[in-house]
């Protein structure tokens, strides 16, 4: 009887298992950080998220800002922020996207660097990002296939908004 | 009871197996599921070969797999194009620029890919227009027509666009032979007084196409050619019909003589000859249409003026060689040394020598000459003869593994046979009557020989039908073992009357994803929102307008009125492959736009009704797609609505 009850237990076990592992890994995995993010959510935005340890997914791994901006730099990323960006993104209020101020207090430069560059990855697989396509309409983030030189003056060019 | 269920069970496992197995075991069973593997390109995957078809009365090329048959793009090339905008467009109006006007539809021929050492190279494809002679060149890099060049003086550009085998020249015959200079004369005085010229077209290392000279020939109808290639390169090979000069009921009274003409053309000597100064400047107008991919526009050019030489008057450049009757297909041995003659009534094919030619020419072996050119001796400049393969021989390839694939149009099949023995080794049937056959590299130095396509004429029973109007069939044949293999059949588009196929590896790392906004040079661009305006000058008004996902910069427009001419001059900003949008607005008088990122296109809209009225996009491009849109305010001719332009009130 006992045996029985412990194969029982075990095939159910297995069945159940495999129908999860079959169909519900990703709103598994979805739900269970659902569960741990959901008061932080409820309370703010993705937006408004103040997250500085996520390095986001892409290229880019480790960047160091040197204390004092490098205007040459900058001015060429504004440059590159006007041609390419504008469309989407103003500094001086939300358009389709959010503006870029004040960005470096709310997320990693490695993380808006790679936001830039691998925008459909970024989207599909780090949770502040896919938050963010919700919180703004579906709107997808447009890879217009920046260097990585070029996203970097960007980048530099967001520490004198 | 356990035990006799069990053995019940097992006798039924084993029935299904035995009786799985005499399914299997029948030969078309197994061949079937083989060749289904053959073509099989599972869902992700990519094709081993691109196949650029002709459209025949479409105007237009189409673009497809090997070996799966399936279509990945129509190339609009000499007809207009709703799709894009392609000809309805301000940018590519003037590609349609002719000596008579614009034409807005043509009939495509024989594409053609560029060549480097007699191997193909994938820089550009070729493709003759028959009907307003015309000659196009599409790059395999944007895969979009970039030049169109008319040929004066000829009619029925038929024997075209074959390429030299570095690239140097492209042919364009004439089929119909015409006064040359065009004039009113009676029809019936037609013999000795028409010509067939053939147009020799010089083209450069950016692929652009120039008028080098034309060899102003007898009035016979040249239909076929093919170049000289390996041995025989520097020379060029026409079949030519209706040697008659009859100019009515041609299908009784051009099929009189026993022999027409092959005419073997030294283009070498004439290219020098006119180099040195040589040939006569004649009139000739003609469009030359060139799409620059930077202002993404077309220009067209007027041209005025060709070189005319008179075949008579370049010592050993021009030689007709007798072939049985009513010729069609020129083809050339990956050696060069087989040039092979169909005569379309004959069921026999005669195959020339180079080596043979030359000798004859050598040797001033000439059997008479025809309006002053030498006509060379038939059986002298013969190889040999393939006896009695089939009936209606028209078009040849080859694997370079020795042998030829002859398609016969009257009896419907391809032949293989083998060259220098002349021997038919197999023949399939084709569904049904053959025109021209295509192997991958199979009319270069180099063929790369893994499958045949067969593009045929009549259609009647092989798909659901779809009303009397049927798109014609192709099939694809395995033609690597001793025997070729039927593997596949699938419907084209208008009527493929060639196709030149590539192994995809040529192409595809080379093919564009984007146009560079940073490059973009059109004169109505806006780079970004900042750049976009509104200008008014006179009743015309120009609107420079940006678009990303989801929204048109600007979406709001006042100030338009009747009887204003309102030009679009639209800039896709995006940066990324696969993100086209479109813009079409209500009652516009043409077609919509379909642009390209880092594009700019322009749509001319004159409304007739005062109102606001809708654009949107056309291309579903992202989740809010539905929300791309805008409206323009049409105010009465007279009033003084202010011209103005935003997106969000800004």
């Amino acid at each position: 009887m006992r045996t029985l009850t412990i194969l029982i237990t075990f095939l159910v076990v297995t069945l159940v298992g495999c129908s999860e592992k079959e169909d519900k890994t990703r709103s598994r995995t979805a739900y269970a950080k659902k569960t741990t993010e959901a008061p932080a959510k409820k309370a703010e935005p993705a937006s408004k998220r103040i997250d500085l340890t996520n390095k986001g997914i892409g290229p880019i791994t480790d960047i160091t800002l040197e204390d004092a901006i490098n205007q040459d730099l900058a001015a060429h990323g504004a440059d590159v922020y006007q041609k390419m960006c504008t469309a989407c993104h103003k500094v001086e209020k939300k358009h389709i996207g959010p503006s870029p101020k004040g960005i470096l207090e709310r997320r990693t430069p490695e993380w808006v660097m790679n936001m830039i560059l691998n925008p459909e990855q970024m989207v599909k697989e780090d949770q502040l990002a896919k938050d963010l396509l919700i919180e703004f309409n579906g709107s997808p983030m447009a890879n217009q296939n920046l260097t990585e030189e070029d996203a970097r003056a960007v980048l530099e060019y967001f520490r004198t908004l | 009871m356990k035990t006799i269920k069990n053995i019940f069970l097992l006798t039924a496992v084993a029935g299904l197996i035995l009786s799985c197995g005499n399914n299997n075991g029948g030969k078309s069973g197994a061949m079937a599921s083989s060749n289904a593997e053959k073509v099989y390109v599972a869902p992700g995957e990519h094709d081993e070969y691109y196949a650029f078809m002709s459209g025949g009365y479409s105007g237009n090329v189409t673009v497809y797999g090997l070996p799966s048959g399936r279509m990945f793009k129509e190339i609009p090339v000499f007809s207009q194009f709703p799709t894009s905008g392609y000809g309805y467009s301000e940018e590519t109006k003037p590609m349609f620029n002719t000596s008579f006007g614009f034409v807005p539809w043509g009939d495509a021929h024989h594409p053609d890919i560029s060549q480097t050492n007699g191997e193909l190279d994938g820089r550009w494809l070729f493709i003759n227009e028959n009907n307003t002679p015309r000659i196009a060149r599409i790059s395999l890099a944007t895969f979009e027509t970039e030049e169109i060049i008319e040929i004066p003086h000829s009619a029925g550009n038929h024997a075209s666009s074959f390429v030299t085998e570095n690239t140097e020249y492209i042919v364009a015959g004439t089929r119909f032979a015409v006064p040359n200079p065009q004039r009113d004369m009676p029809i019936s005085e037609m013999k000795g007084e028409f010509k067939g010229p053939l147009t020799f077209i010089a083209i450069d290392d950016s692929g652009h196409m120039k008028i080098d000279f034309q060899l102003n020939m007898p009035g016979f109808n040249y239909d076929l050619a093919h170049p000289g290639r390996n041995k025989s390169h520097g020379w060029f090979f026409f079949t030519s019909y209706n040697t008659e000069e009859a100019n009515t009921l041609l299908e009784v009274n051009a099929s009189q003589n026993d022999k027409d003409y092959i005419v073997a053309v030294n283009w070498q000597k004439l290219a020098e000859f006119v180099a040195n100064g040589g040939g006569k400047k004649v009139p000739a107008t003609y469009a030359h249409n060139v799409y620059d991919e930077k202002t993404h526009t077309a220009t067209s050019t007027m041209m005025e003026g060709v070189t005319s030489i008179d075949p008579r008057e370049v010592e050993g450049a021009v030689y007709y060689i007798p072939i049985p009757k009513s010729p069609h297909g020129c083809d050339v041995d990956p050696s060069g040394e087989y040039i092979i003659g169909s005569g379309k009534l004959s069921t026999d094919l005669s195959i020339y020598s180079f080596t043979k030619i030359q000798e004859a020419i050598a040797n001033k072996d000439y059997e008479g000459d025809a309006y002053g050119i030498p006509v060379l001796n038939y059986e002298n400049t013969l190889a040999g003869v393939v006896t009695q393969a089939g009936l209606g021989p028209l078009h040849t390839e080859f694997d370079g593994r020795g042998n030829a694939y002859t398609t016969f149009f009257i009896s419907s099949e391809v032949v293989k046979w083998k060259l220098e023995t002349w021997e038919v080794v197999d023949r399939q049937p084709t569904y049904y009557s053959v025109g021209h056959l295509m192997i991958p590299g199979g009319n270069s130095r180099t063929p790369d020989a893994k499958y045949l396509v067969a593009m045929n004429k009549i259609t009647k029973d092989r798909y659901l039908p779809t009303g009397p109007e049927l798109e014609h069939s192709a099939q694809l044949y395995d033609i690597t073992g001793d025997k070729m293999e039927l593997l596949y059949d699938f419907p084209t588009h208008g009527e493929p009357h060639y196709a030149a196929g590539i192994a995809a590896s040529k192409i595809k790392d080379n093919v564009k994803k984007y146009y560079d906004l940073e490059e973009n040079n059109h004169p109505y661009v806006a780079k970004s929102e900042s750049e976009t305006k509104v200008v008014r000058n006179g009743n015309e008004v120009h609107v420079y307008m940006t678009m990303i996902r989801s929204h048109f910069s600007p979406d709001n427009i006042e100030g338009i009125k009747v009887g204003d001419k309102v030009y679009f001059h639209i800039t896709n900003l995006e940066q990324d492959f696969d993100v086209p949008h479109g813009f079409s607005m209500i009652g516009a008088n043409t077609s919509e736009l379909l642009i390209m990122p880092g594009q700019t296109k322009t749509s001319i809209w004159e409304p007739k009704r005062e109102g606001v009225w809708p654009f949107y996009c056309t291309d579903f491009c992202s989740a809010l797609h539905q929300e791309m849109q805008g409206y323009v305010r049409v105010s009465a001719k007279n009033s003084d609505t202010e011209l103005k332009w935003s997106l969000d009130d800004e």
